[in-house]
């Protein structure tokens, strides 16, 4: 019995929930641009920016390949997604890709002698990603339920009907809802970052501080991002695989999915102990629970809009050109290939776990900073 | 499709591909080199190599961050300026890009951050290890890479399904190991050596010619040269295997690389020429303005055979029927006839006219080889521009030949006399990086600039494989990119060279 022998659904499904997967595991990863906007907020001087940038900025690669992977893995599980999004909302994507393309230099190079950009503006790349960044991915993620303008044609190539190429995204205010809580919910795990990895309690205080509000405004967000969803009408497909706008679609799949449902209840649940353990007990090591309880919730929400018969790209244009896990996923010959190449997952999170590890166990001083033979970012 | 629109989206993907391949190569060699450096230091202990170590791990860091920056880039170029393409042939081609990223790209970032961060924080041993595995991961990427670029220059291991119009893979590992894929890999990972080999010469040439940091630039050159000449001859080696890969899977690019119009027995291979500019497909111009040519080299190396008939242009253009090759029209009304069978399967599909399905999808079977060529509007159209890729292949060809002598006489003198004496070869040394650059950039050219007019051969020409789009947006975001990756190379080159001239004994 290997993948093979599987249904193409189920290998459909595997897959969705592996996007899913991969979906959380990067938005949680997000606390390093969450951290990126916060270095002006949570230091008093150099040596403190410093140690704020070296704590995140030995994490950031991490971000950029699970961005990468995820785009990898939709390539390969879900061809007709990565080729209708990607050419259609063609300036989203894009210009989500310069904000990631800015990021990459700027640890490397922001302290550099030399630098022909200089520190500022170095720093401010990073506050680029760390904002925009995160609120256009949050943005372009949102019109898996707000559904975007296309036809597919019969080579199933896409024809996007709107001229601003994606950006049209930005007119639907509802959109802003996700894009918003990202932002917020990646400065607040960047918070949580700091507090785990770095030894000093000017930061740490700070900290505190910038979670406390950054929450209210992630909830403010989040629940009217929760509360939109829930009482929308969604796009649904029969059987035979015709898309159709349901009633409270998105509500209705957490009432028949109850597992997805209690995985997004325990989500929101950690994240919420993990903010308030961190603030009224002080704990550094709120990050793992937030962590993992934002994963939960991202994916519980991804698989909510990839399951129980939903198109998790529809088109408003021409309902039928909608993407459901179904019509847009690689082969059954090819699913199987990726799922062997999946076995591998556990493996690399198990070194990345330990590299993580040793690399954290001795936390981030000062002392450290200073030090006349450090590598420092 | 409107006008202009896929020579915009070619120009940036060339435009990203070109700005990767400035940064890709050093990494990765560099990779190797440093981890080699760090391997004597574990086993000696002596600080000197330590030192030696964390100078150029730094220039592989400065590196190392902006090939990270344009590598996403063109990942998702694929889907943003290629979406038909995306869906034709994302079945077989995304997969080795999503097990690039399991398999390969996690090791590198993973243990990139080990190799920085932690000299003090793990100890000698899993800090060495990690300095290996950056350097494997990174040629890993480049292995799941590369098989998605051989694929698209000689599809296998697929089958075109009809009701989802699109190629769907049916056998994995002729995919991966494809010879043109195997022998792509190779060659493109012996570039990066024999550059990163440039690299450490050319920089250790420069501080002698200094006058400073004398043993480390000594010690850095000695290391940087055998690596260098080592993987020169493997680059030959490889180099010969893909031009042997050509000539049986793109016999039309060979012609191109080697401006031969005429096919012939045991055709010559011209070793430096000049192209004449009148010559056509059509008249009886002479190729050459001036040519010097070694007999039978072309036969020798595109078919190990010094009596195997070349076919030029013209043959495959025309055909010949003596030597049993078929003419570009003869494909193009069988591509045209695999396209109106899809057409017309899709229509008995939707009356639910079995039968007719059945009978146009046999037709479409028979013909599927030459779909592609259904869309092209006149034979000439199979041939690249043959000038640019003549010139490209023999500057890369000359450069690869000279690299292997320079690395040559670095050992040589290096062994017997003191080198520091041999101000020529020093200054050359330090001449060959850039040179390094220009032959690997014109290695890429001669394999995409010689394939066109295909984004996949044979199968799908680029004006098909381009996504829908009003060109002003691709034409700005050119423009975008072009400016902001130009902006960061010159951060690059001056936060490089600054680090050399503060030199191993400096803080970075």
């Amino acid at each position: 019995m290997g993948f093979g022998d599987l249904e193409l659904l189920t290998l459909q499904q595997y897959w969705w929930i592996i996007i899913s997967l991969l979906g959380g595991l990067f938005v949680f990863i997000m606390f390093v641009q969450g951290g990126q906007t916060l270095i002006d907020t949570l230091s008093e001087n150099e040596t403190e920016k410093t140690m704020l940038i070296n704590s995140i900025g030995r994490k950031w690669e991490l971000g950029f390949t699970t961005l990468v992977l995820f785009g990898g893995a939709l390539f390969a599980a879900f061809p007709l997604f990565y080729a209708t999004s990607f050419g259609g909302a063609y300036w989203v994507w894009i210009a989500i890709l310069f904000c990631f393309i800015i990021q990459a230099v700027s640890y490397e190079y922001r302290t550099k002698p030399n630098n022909f950009l200089g520190k500022k503006t170095y720093e401010i790349f990073l506050k680029i990603n760390g904002n925009l960044g995160t609120f256009l991915l949050g943005v372009a993620i949102s019109t898996f339920f707000s559904g975007s303008e296309f036809i597919l044609t019969n080579n199933n190539f896409v024809d996007w009907q709107n001229d601003l190429r994606g950006l049209e995204a930005l007119l639907n205010p509802y959109n802003y809802l996700l894009g918003f809580s990202l932002v917020f919910l990646a400065k607040i795990s960047g918070a949580l970052y700091f507090m785990s990895s770095i030894d000093h309690e000017p930061i740490f205080n700070k900290a505190i501080e910038s979670i406390k509000y950054n929450m209210i405004l992630f909830l403010v967000f989040f629940l009217g991002f929760i509360a939109w969803i829930l009482l929308k009408d969604g796009y649904a497909v029969d059987v035979s695989g015709i898309v159709f706008i349901q009633e409270n679609k998105y509500l209705i799949n957490f009432a028949q999915m109850p597992i997805i449902f209690g995985q997004f209840i325990v989500g929101v649940m950690m994240v919420v102990f993990a903010v308030f353990s961190a603030i009224v007990f002080r704990k550094t090591c709120c990050i793992k629970t937030g962590g993992v309880g934002i994963v939960f919730t991202v994916m519980a929400i991804l698989l909510n809009v990839g399951f129980n018969g939903t198109s998790y790209y529809p088109s408003t244009t021409d309902l039928q050109s909608s993407l459901t896990i179904m019509n847009s996923s690689g082969s059954h010959y090819t699913l199987m290939v990726m799922s062997y190449a999946s076995l591998m997952v556990p493996f690399v999170l198990a070194y990345i776990a330990y590299a993580w590890y040793s690399m954290d166990k001795v936390k981030i001083t000062q002392e450290e900073i200073e030090a006349p033979d450090a590598h420092n970012y | 499709m409107e006008e202009h629109l896929v020579d915009w989206s070619r120009a940036q993907f060339a435009l990203t591909a070109m700005y990767h391949w400035i940064f890709v190569p050093l990494t990765l060699g560099l990779g190797f080199i440093v981890a080699i450096m760090e391997s004597i230091y574990v086993k000696t202990n002596n600080e000197f190599w330590k030192k030696t170590t964390k100078f150029w791990m730094t220039l592989f860091a400065i590196n190392f961050a902006i090939g990270v920056a344009t590598g996403i880039i063109m990942e998702f170029e694929f889907g943003t300026n290629w979406a038909n393409y995306s869906w034709f042939v994302g079945d077989i081609f995304g997969a080795p890009l999503a097990v690039e990223g399991i398999l390969a790209f996690f090791m590198e970032s993973t243990f990139f951050a080990v190799m920085f961060f932690g000299w003090e924080k793990v100890d000698k041993k899993f800090h060495l290890l990690s300095t290996w595995l950056v350097a494997i991961g990174s040629n890993l990427s480049a292995l799941w890479i590369l098989v998605a670029n051989g694929w698209m220059q000689f599809p296998v291991g697929m089958e075109f399904n009809p009701d989802t119009v699109r190629n769907e893979m049916n056998n994995f590992w002729d995919v991966i190991l494809s010879p043109v894929a195997i022998s792509k890999f190779l060659h493109t990972i012996g570039s990066g050596y024999v550059m990163a080999a440039l690299f450490v010469v050319g920089i250790s040439a420069w501080y002698l010619l200094k006058g400073r940091d004398v043993i480390f630039a000594k010690k850095s050159m000695i290391i940087g040269a055998t690596f260098g000449f080592i993987t020169s001859l493997f680059l030959i080696f490889t180099g010969d295997e893909s031009a042997h890969q050509v000539a049986l899977k793109q016999p039309v690019k060979l012609a191109a690389m080697e401006g031969l119009y005429e096919g012939k027995e045991g055709a010559g291979l011209v070793a430096v020429g000049i192209l004449n500019n009148k010559k056509t497909l059509r008249n009886d111009e002479d190729t050459y303005n001036f040519e010097l040519e070694i007999p039978y080299a072309l036969a020798l190396l595109g078919y190990h055979d010094i009596d195997a008939y070349v076919p030029g242009l013209k043959d495959l253009v025309y055909g010949n029927e003596l030597q049993g090759i078929v003419s570009a029209q003869t494909k193009i009304d069988k591509g045209k006839i695999a396209i109106a069978a899809l057409e017309d399967y899709k229509e008995a599909k939707k009356e639910n006219n079995m039968i007719k399905a059945q009978e146009a999808r046999a037709v479409l079977e028979k013909n599927m080889q030459y779909f592609g060529y259904g869309y092209l509007k006149s034979p000439e159209q199979i041939v690249p521009p043959v000038a640019t890729t003549f010139y490209a292949f023999h500057i890369m060809v000359t450069l690869g030949g000279w690299f292997t002598l320079l690395f040559a006489l670095i050992l040589y003198f290096s062994m017997r006399k003191d080198i520091s004496d041999y101000r020529l070869l020093l200054i050359s040394a330090v001449w060959s990086i850039p040179l390094g650059y220009i032959a690997g950039e014109a290695g890429w050219v001669v394999a995409e600039v010689g394939r066109q007019p295909w984004a996949i051969q044979d199968l799908m020409p680029v004006g098909i494989a381009a996504t829908k789009i009003a060109t002003t947006n691709v034409m700005i975001s050119f423009f975008m990119f072009a400016t902001l990756f130009t902006l960061l190379l010159i951060a690059e080159i001056k936060i490089m060279t600054k680090q050399i001239k503060i030199g191993p004994e400096g803080e970075h």
